[in-house]
């Protein structure tokens, strides 16, 4: 993508060139030209992609590389940190981590296939026969992965055929809100580990509403969405609240606030108020039939309601960011505070009111487990979705439609996983294998980009620079 | 014990892609001398010494050393060959000690593999003493003010036997008075027989060291100029028009005073009085400028006003309305325009376009908002005509703002503050690394919203800027107000208030040691006829048939 950069400044050089050489270019210093003559104001001969080119010489010289813009010669702040770049960087690497993530899983695979173990044995004798092993068993198990996630051929209808699509998109709705509320925080700066302990809190409060409440249809339900959603953004706002105040880290608060829903969700279930009457283990009572999200495709599926909302969610998160004043401040203090501060933007409230959005969002996914596939309160109701959501929002580099993409990638895996192992015999943790390296590919760009040949490092380093500082500039939007 | 080293380049030509950065350039640094290449930000300045110092290898031309070619595979070999660089940033460890970065990628090893410093650090003293450098060699380098740093970097060339020593852009890290010791640095430099390549745009100080000045445009040399050359005449060469350095600044006609600060103190977390006391007022239509060595308190002052700082006393009354107290976003509404003294810190956010920051105080108002929808095409609209109005050099608005070059974003900045009505404007360090033409451009739209009949505040620490401007130049020093002076008043006498003296006994000290006034620029003038100037321009075959 650094190579593509190269004939934009190229481009703009000639433009820039053509006036210049137009003009009487260079009036001879002893008799300068009179004022009206000179120029005018709209030669653009100093450029600013040319200027920056110029600059940093294409790019290619790092120590002199801080922007043009420090040319007060103090270096900029830190607000473009590591973490920073990681989450907000380019989408073709993260599409190139999946894909390179599903490589070495199907690598993996291989290793545990008895076919594979057998050609190896005489490897050099016949080494097609390894290789074909090795292809079948990771094709095997993808194309198992696959048939259990989205399209099912050996399906009797057609409705059943397309049932493990409706599976992953179920599962995908959690990822995706809890997602959202991750990317959302992150686009204002805040690192929020949190949306487990904020589902969990969503969890405990529409669930009670949805069983001790009985109320008529609708209303019902719409209590609670409401309650969840009041839930989650109290808890998520709450670490806002405290980090504005005593400016506590949040990730160390969600960390702990974390613990805390969790063990006071294990503690509610012990009380009779949630308990399941006549039931010893730690489980709440069924919700009403009013206070569930129905399921939108009709019965045979899963796919309730929450889905529908989680695009809604998505739709108005990227109205939040991109078009309303709340999300320009929030924007804003992620990329600079202090530029913020200076700004008039009151930094503390947006902290606060950021982290309350996050957590409505997590608790959306609270919602979506009680009212929408569980039905009922355990302690497993967050599952893993609160840090799952952590690498969903990662992966979707944290803009809303593509964290809504990786949820539902993220959605694909886990349904699929299931039938991968009843039909191939992979265990579903190479699941959690692939979704390990896929986090680990982004957090490595430029091993990515090394493995795909895309950094044109090697001889004339002159492009290498700019793309790690348009990385750094421009990739955020 | 000196080995002289005679530097030449011929047709030197670096091109990345079929952008050049450099066209041909023949320098030659005299043994001995210190040569100025003097250009504006983007003119090829640093490119041509990256090929010097071997970070690129030159598309074209050649590099002769006392007339043998060489190639230089890496700075190892440009080291090797008597030729050091002091960057702009620092190439030091921070933790480590001033021994440890010199010594770094040349250490030595006593028996056992343990780390030999002693070397080091007795070259360090031998160095520290001749030059009068003050550097402890067990000092660690965060430790130190940047001017210090900047000598360990001058150091650790020289240990290396650094012949000919490259300056890239050295002061402009630096406050005036290191940049005066810089100076004296680097005459003794010269006389001790090292060539110096001293990069710079800032024409007051490249005629006060400079032998010999090659004046760069575009990635072309453009000529050659004697330091005796009148500022003026430098300043048109390097961009290429006619520039005319002194403002056209008419008197200011002051009407009533409108604000006012009274008794101001700031107090810092520290517990520190950053401001002590202090008591100004601005009429509208003048200009008053605040004057002072960086970190005497003109930050935290102008904080205070804006509502940034926490723990204030006093009062600041705005046509009669106390602002002290108030959200930094209600001390914008009551017509406050204020440009930071840092853009890419406080001015503006990189990674936004620069439509955005174009009203980044201003996104939640009419018409760029209808409640908290904002709307999208104003902001480009208003984009368009801003960028239009003040020049900034872009393709398009919708650019991240960090793509611009230094002088255009701080012309997005006054643009920004400008495009309102204002009550008051305060600028800090206005033109801080802008370059020349941009500078113009920024003092005129200053003058002219003093004009409008706006109370102005400019911050500034180069006295320079200070004397252009001001209509009242107020010195602070170490968070007080050593006093209040009309325009006009003399360079030393500003000088030796920014050192805390008092302005009557400034007089009276400037008074008779005489009335030499080194270094002054104002040139304007002092040079009306060019018919003899020391300017040559070069007949080098680069410049072709541009000229008539």
């Amino acid at each position: 993508m650094s190579e593509q950069d190269q004939p934009k400044h190229v481009a703009d050089e000639n433009k820039t060139e053509t006036p210049a050489t137009r003009s009487p270019e260079n009036p001879a210093p002893a008799t300068p030209a009179p004022e009206t003559a000179a120029p005018g104001p709209k030669t653009p001969g100093e450029d600013a992609a040319a200027a920056t080119a110029l600059d940093t010489a294409g790019g290619a010289m790092q120590p002199s590389a801080v922007p043009v813009s420090a040319q007060s010669g103090i270096v900029p702040g830190g607000a473009d940190t590591l973490v920073r770049r990681i989450f907000t960087g380019s989408g073709i690497v993260s599409v190139l981590a999946v894909l390179l993530a599903l490589i070495l899983g199907g690598l993996l695979i291989a290793s545990t296939d008895k076919q594979v173990g057998a050609t190896a044995s005489y490897l050099f004798a016949r080494p097609s026969d390894f290789f074909s092993a090795v292809w079948n068993a990771a094709t095997r198990s993808y194309v198992a992965l696959f048939q259990g996630s989205v399209f099912n051929p050996r399906g009797s209808s057609v409705a059943v055929q397309f049932a493990p699509l409706m599976e992953t998109l179920t599962i995908a709705t959690p990822l995706i809100t809890a997602g959202l509320g991750v990317a959302l925080a992150f686009r204002a700066g805040l690192f929020n580990i949190g949306a487990q302990g904020q589902i969990i809190m969503a969890g405990i409060l529409a669930a009670w509403v949805g069983f001790a409440l009985h109320l008529p249809l609708g209303l019902h339900l719409l209590l609670v969405l409401i309650a969840g959603i009041v839930g989650g953004a109290l808890w998520g706002g709450l670490v806002g609240l405290l980090k504005a105040r005593t400016g506590a880290h949040e990730v160390i608060l969600t960390i702990m606030f974390n613990y805390i829903a969790l063990y006071f969700l294990r503690y509610l279930l012990n009380t009779p108020a949630f308990q399941r009457p006549g039931e010893s283990n730690p489980i709440s009572p069924i919700l009403d039939p009013s206070a569930v999200y129905p399921q939108i495709l009709g019965t045979q599926y899963r796919l309730h309601l929450g889905f529908l909302l989680a695009i809604a969610a998505t739709v108005f998160v990227w109205w939040l960011l991109n078009r309303s004043t709340v999300g320009f401040e929030f924007r804003a203090v992620g990329a600079n505070p202090k530029a913020a501060l200076t700004a008039g933007i009151n930094v503390p409230r947006a902290t606060v009111l950021v982290m309350a959005i996050a957590g409505a969002l997590a608790g959306m996914s609270g919602v979506a487990q009680v009212a929408g596939t569980e039905k009922v309160l355990t302690d497993g109701v967050a599952a893993t979705y609160g840090f799952d959501a952590i690498t969903v929002a990662l992966l979707g580099r944290s803009t809303p439609w593509g964290t809504f993409a990786a949820g539902l990638l993220f959605g694909a895996f886990r349904a699929g996983a299931v039938q991968m192992q009843i039909q191939t015999g992979t265990p579903i943790d190479i699941v959690l294998v692939v979704q390990s390296l896929i986090v680990l590919f982004i957090a490595a760009p430029p091993l990515v980009r090394a493995l795909f040949g895309l950094n044109p490092r090697k001889k004339k380093a002159a492009t290498a620079g700019k793309s790690k500082k348009a990385a750094i500039t421009g990739g955020a939007a | 014990m000196v080995r002289v080293l005679k530097l030449e380049l011929r047709g030197i030509t670096k091109r990345f892609g079929s952008l050049i950065a450099n066209d041909h350039i023949d320098v030659v640094v005299e043994p001995g001398q210190i040569h100025c290449l003097l250009g504006e930000n983007g003119a090829g300045k640093s490119t041509l010494m990256n090929v010097l110092y071997g970070l690129y290898e030159p598309s074209e031309g050649e590099i002769l050393v006392d007339g043998k070619a060489v190639t230089f595979r890496g700075p190892g070999d440009a080291m090797a060959a008597g030729i050091g660089m002091v960057h702009q940033h620092f190439m030091l460890v921070p933790v480590f000690t001033v021994a440890e970065n010199v010594a770094l990628g040349a250490e030595t090893t006593k028996a056992g593999g343990f780390l030999n410093l002693d070397d080091t650090r007795r070259k360090i003293k031998e160095i520290s003493d001749k030059y009068g450098f003050d550097v402890d060699p067990d000092a660690l380098i965060e430790d130190l003010p940047v001017g210090v740093q900047q000598r360990v970097e001058i150091i650790k060339a020289l240990v290396r036997d650094a012949k000919v020593l490259i300056l890239d852009e050295p002061t402009a890290v630096l406050t005036p008075q290191d940049t005066d010791e810089l100076l004296d640095i680097m005459r003794q430099l010269k006389s001790n027989g090292t060539s110096i390549v001293f990069i710079s745009h800032k024409l007051r100080e490249v005629k006060a060291v400079s032998d010999t000045i090659t004046v760069i445009r575009r990635g072309k040399v453009v000529g050659t100029a004697d330091p005796g050359a009148s500022t003026t005449e430098l300043a048109s060469m390097m961009v290429g028009r006619a520039v005319n350095l002194t403002l056209d600044k008419a008197p200011a006609k002051p009407q009533e005073t409108t604000f006012q600060v009274k008794d101001l103190t700031v107090i810092a977390p520290t517990g520190q009085h950053v401001v002590d006391g202090i008591s100004f007022d601005i009429a509208r239509g003048e200009i008053l400028a605040v004057a002072g060595v960086q970190g005497n308190g003109q930050t935290e002052l102008t904080e205070a006003i804006l509502g940034l700082q926490e723990r204030c006393h006093g009062s600041i009354l705005l046509d009669g309305e106390e602002l002290l107290g108030h959200s930094v976003k209600e001390v914008l509404r009551a017509g406050v325009g204020f440009v930071p003294e840092d853009r890419t810190v406080d001015g503006l956010i990189g990674t936004f376009s620069i439509a955005e920051n174009l009203v980044l105080d201003l996104y939640d108002q009419a018409p760029y908002a209808k409640g908290i929808s904002m709307s999208p095409a104003r902001i480009l609209e208003n984009a368009k005509s801003r960028i239009d109005e003040f020049d900034v050099r872009t393709p398009s608005g919708a650019l991240a703002a960090g793509t611009l070059s230094g002088g255009n974003q701080q012309k997005v900045v006054m643009a920004r503050e400008l495009s309102r009505p204002l009550r008051l404007f305060i600028a800090s360090q206005p033109t801080r690394g802008v370059d020349v033409g941009s500078i113009e451009f920024l003092h005129k739209r200053i003058v002219a919203e003093r004009d409008q009949g706006t109370p102005v505040m400019i911050v500034s620490t180069e006295l320079d800027e200070v004397i252009e401007l001001a209509d009242r130049i107020a010195v602070l020093y170490k968070g007080k107000l050593v006093g209040i002076v009309p325009a006009g008043t003399g360079r030393d006498v500003l000088g030796l208030m920014m050192a805390g003296l008092s302005p009557e006994s400034a007089h009276a000290d400037t008074a008779h040691p005489g009335s030499a006034h080194p270094g002054s620029a104002s040139a304007g003038s002092a040079h009306p006829g060019s018919a003899h100037t020391p300017v040559q321009t070069s007949t080098s075959g680069a410049e072709g048939g541009d000229h008539e």
